[in-house]
């Protein structure tokens, strides 16, 4: 997901409605995606040319942190739409009651798992993954487990899993791959990690600035440099526990008063013009393959030999103790 | 005089500081039964809060100490200036003072540049070193003035005496600076400890992670990131607790030592005159200089050329602090003057009173900031009431220093004019205008100027309830800061420290004016 890097996202947020005639649909979702070169724009205009409306994107923070704030404002809250959780936060989004069924017919998603949830459907999915730069990480250096990465002297960044959906994911990744070990995983990793960040467009930044050896991202994440900068020197490290997973969704608020065009914007969100302009702009997997197939570099990226997911449900019963476990490791 | 007013601020005092624990200490207890209490977390933040308050309290005062000592035996051009400035970082805003400390000391900033050329690895400044250092670079202006108290307390016949008997600089050590020492030194280091242990901005900014969490910031994570109310009452009840302890602690030690009265002449020091001891003060007059100046005057400088592309929403931001600062400094003038006409008034209590009065110095406003979500939550949105609610918590931790200053004068403008004042009848509203408003002039600009400043600069509860795009400057600034995009942080800086210290001096200005008159 999220590309590039770093921010224009908090300006853009506060931008006054245009028309005051057209209703206006407000989306929460997280920075990365209303940056000038995240999908945000493209989304707006392509969306607002059919929907005669006015689409909003409010960004306050990474995914995780959009539960919160729908907790705090509770029912009250202006938010038509969210777009940014995923399927390990969504049993506890169903559970705060503030979430409508979508009543969508199940499209075919192309996902690596069978999709069946009523409140939230899926715009992209991709695979977590530590990336580093080729230039100065390289063959034997370049960890192939996580135990290989807790025994080198690699710096990383990586973000909190309380605020982040991809910090949340590293946890709950570790929690897949090493169910009774995890804590000891994270004591190996506590002197690797350079910092914890709010949000992945942080950690990313760091990272760039060449403030880390290697930061928590997707295995996606080096297609972007490839596709936008034409630079082949990312890439991610393919672990031997496997990859975890992210399927990233969207949502109506049920006490919208727009329901009809919040009905509209997600069907929007999986039609074919909305997931073309997804894989180069979000650097994620679209959860319907467009027409037009994948862009070319994507074939050059790293494909998992198993992939790692805990269903919804139980995603919901295993994170509290997965941050516990985390937060313990890394207070020591 | 009605004493309604006073009782009334009293009623808000007590139910925005003991009312808000009440209700978090209801809410914690809803989970009691669940055993969820703290993990072990939980206690790794209540011991990096202790060891971090200790550090900086320890090192803001072993650094004081020669600054002080330094400044209390030599004149020199720009004294005057320099002791003036050192109050300054109490009116600066927190956030601006760690944008400038993270250009000194970030891995970008001079310090790891330098280190860098010589071939050494970049100092970190996440985590505790950047706490203690910020926390230092707060309150070793605050030791220092304790401490030049101190010195200055020290009547010049002694220091004439000493010289009279032939003392050198150790035994003036030994015999007249070490006893004074002894008795302020415990009192300074402690209330540095006590501010340390609520600062929330700071552990914000440059906290890295669960291994550098403050029991402040904890709470602002159970609450605001995890939503676990329980959790977050929890800490709020161990922070009450060592903020209590800390400021029982602050009064018990926080005693001037008694050294007799003695002429009010300027103090000659003949012992301090060997040109070893010249060296050893201009060498500390020089390094706190730096110390405090630097960060600001990188932030200046940063900011300037970044001023022309200020966004719409720095100045939007701008606006919602402007608006926060004005209610909270009427709010505290309000409070303070209905207190103090209260504390005047009462035959019996009026300690009591006035103690009320300076509960919020051992309150965390985290702490507030959640009582009063839980107690909005059922009837309103605290998101929309974002605004106001801050303006009332900057309100309640402008409080003491408002009474600090209003009280004591109060008490002599009756004492001089009161007696008069009842024999000509004026009473009411017109004694408090033609006899003591015109009295007050210049603590009350203070007071004001000094509300008027901390609300402007204030991230924290602001954090805990703020909408993003409603950010006031302070939070405004953060965003900025945690996205990197430091060239637009150094404007939003500058612009916050202007207003900042423009609010001030408007205030005590304005108390000032016509002093002569």
């Amino acid at each position: 997901m999220r590309f590039p890097i770093i921010a224009t996202a908090l300006v853009a947020t506060n931008l006054p409605a245009t028309a005051q005639d057209r209703p206006t649909l407000t989306v929460y979702t997280y920075d990365s995606f209303v940056t000038d070169y995240g999908p945000g724009p493209q989304i707006e205009t392509d969306f607002e040319a059919v929907c005669g409306c006015d689409l909003q994107f409010v960004a306050s923070g990474d995914g995780a942190s959009l539960l919160s704030r729908l907790r705090l404002e509770g029912a009250r809250t202006e938010a038509d739409v969210v777009l940014g959780l995923d399927t390990n936060l969504t049993a506890d989004a169903a559970e705060t009651g503030l979430f409508a069924q979508h009543g969508m017919d199940d499209a075919s998603y192309d996902l690596p798992v069978e999709w069946d949830d009523d409140m939230f459907i899926p715009y992209d999915w991709g695979y977590f993954a530590f990336v580093h730069d080729t230039s100065r990480v390289s063959g034997e250096a370049v960890p192939a487990s996580f135990e290989e990465l807790a025994g080198s002297d690699l710096s990383i960044v990586i973000q909190d899993p309380r605020s982040s959906t991809p910090g949340l994911g590293l946890v709950m990744w570790v929690e897949a791959a090493y169910p009774d070990r995890a804590g000891e995983i994270w004591q190996g990793l506590s002197d690797n990690i350079v910092t914890v960040t709010k949000g992945w467009s942080e950690a990313y930044g760091l990272f760039l600035d060449g403030e880390a050896d290697m930061v928590l991202s997707y295995t996606t994440s080096p297609a972007y440099h490839l596709i936008a900068e034409d630079d082949a020197t990312k890439a991610a490290a393919p672990f031997a526990e496997g990859h975890y997973m992210q399927i990233e969704v969207l949502g109506t608020i049920a006490s919208t008063d727009q329901p009809e065009l919040a009905a509209q914007f997600m069907e929007f969100m999986t039609s074919d013009m909305a997931q073309s302009v997804i894989p180069t702009t979000n650097w994620m997997y679209p959860a319907v393959t467009p027409e037009m197939g994948l862009p070319d570099g994507f074939g050059t990226l790293v494909s998992p030999d198993k992939a790692l997911l805990f269903p919804a449900g139980e995603a919901a019963r295993v994170r509290d103790g997965a941050i516990e476990t985390w937060r313990t490791a890394l207070s020591q | 005089m009605p004493r309604w007013p006073g009782w009334i601020a009293v009623a808000a005092i007590l139910s925005l500081t003991l009312g808000t624990l009440a209700l978090v200490a209801w809410r914690a207890e809803d989970s009691f039964g669940l055993g969820s209490g703290l993990g072990p977390a939980d206690w790794a933040a209540v011991r990096f809060t202790l060891l971090q308050a200790t550090l900086s309290a320890v090192l803001s005062v072993a650094a004081a100490i020669p600054l002080a000592r330094a400044l209390a035996r030599r004149a020199f051009p720009g004294r005057g200036l320099l002791i003036t400035l050192l109050g300054a970082p109490f009116i600066l805003p927190v956030i601006v003072a760690v944008l400038g400390l993270l250009a000194v000391y970030g891995r970008n900033g001079f310090v790891s540049q330098g280190l860098s050329l010589i071939g050494a690895e970049p100092i970190s400044i996440y985590g505790l070193t950047g706490v203690v250092l910020a926390h230092v670079f707060f309150n070793m202006p605050l030791a220092t003035r304790f401490l030049l108290q101190g010195w200055l307390a020290i009547p010049a016949e002694r220091f004439r005496l000493a010289a009279s008997l032939g003392f050198s600089a150790s035994d003036t050590a030994r015999l007249l600076e070490w006893p004074m020492l002894r008795a302020t030194v415990p009192g300074a280091a402690l209330v540095v400890f006590l501010i340390c242990t609520t600062s929330f901005a700071v552990a914000l900014a440059l906290g890295g992670g669960p291994a550098a969490t403050t029991v402040e910031l904890a709470i602002y994570q159970a609450f605001r990131l995890e939503f676990d109310l329980s959790r977050a009452a929890f800490l709020s009840l161990v922070q009450v607790a060592i903020c209590t302890l800390a400021a029982a602690l602050a009064f018990r030690f926080a005693i001037p030592a008694g050294f007799g009265a003695g002429l009010d002449r300027t103090r000659q020091r003949w012992d301090a005159a060997h040109w070893t001891l010249r060296a050893v003060d201009t060498a500390a007059i020089l390094a706190a200089t730096l110390f405090l100046l630097v960060p600001l005057a990188l932030v200046v400088a940063r900011g300037f050329p970044a001023l022309p592309d200020l966004s719409s929403a720095t100045f939007a931001a701008a606006g919602r602090s402007l608006w926060v600062a004005a209610i909270s400094t009427a709010l505290t003038g309000i409070t303070a003057l209905s207190l103090a006409l209260l504390i005047q008034s009462l035959r019996r209590g009026a300690q009591l009173v006035e103690g009320i009065g300076y509960l919020s110095i051992a309150a965390s406003p985290l702490v507030i900031g959640t009582g009063l979500f839980i107690a909005i939550f059922p009837f309103a949105s605290p998101v929309a009431l974002a605004l106001p609610v801050t303006a009332v918590v900057n309100t309640a931790m402008s409080l003491p220093f408002a009474l600090r200053a209003l009280v004591p004068a109060l008490a002599e403008a009756e004492a001089a004019h009161g007696r008069l004042a009842d024999s000509l009848g004026l009473t009411g509203w017109a004694r408090l205008r033609l006899v003591l408003l015109p009295r007050l002039r210049r603590p009350l600009g203070f007071a004001l100027g000094l509300a008027a400043a901390l609300s402007m600069g204030d991230l924290g509860v602001i954090a805990l309830f703020a909408d993003p795009s409603e950010a006031t400057l302070p939070l405004l600034l953060y965003s900025q800061m945690s996205a990197y995009r430091m060239d637009d942080a150094a404007a939003s800086g500058l612009v916050l420290i202007a207003l900042s210290l423009l609010a001030f001096w408007i205030f005590d200005r304005g108390g000032r004016a016509n002093a002569h008159a």
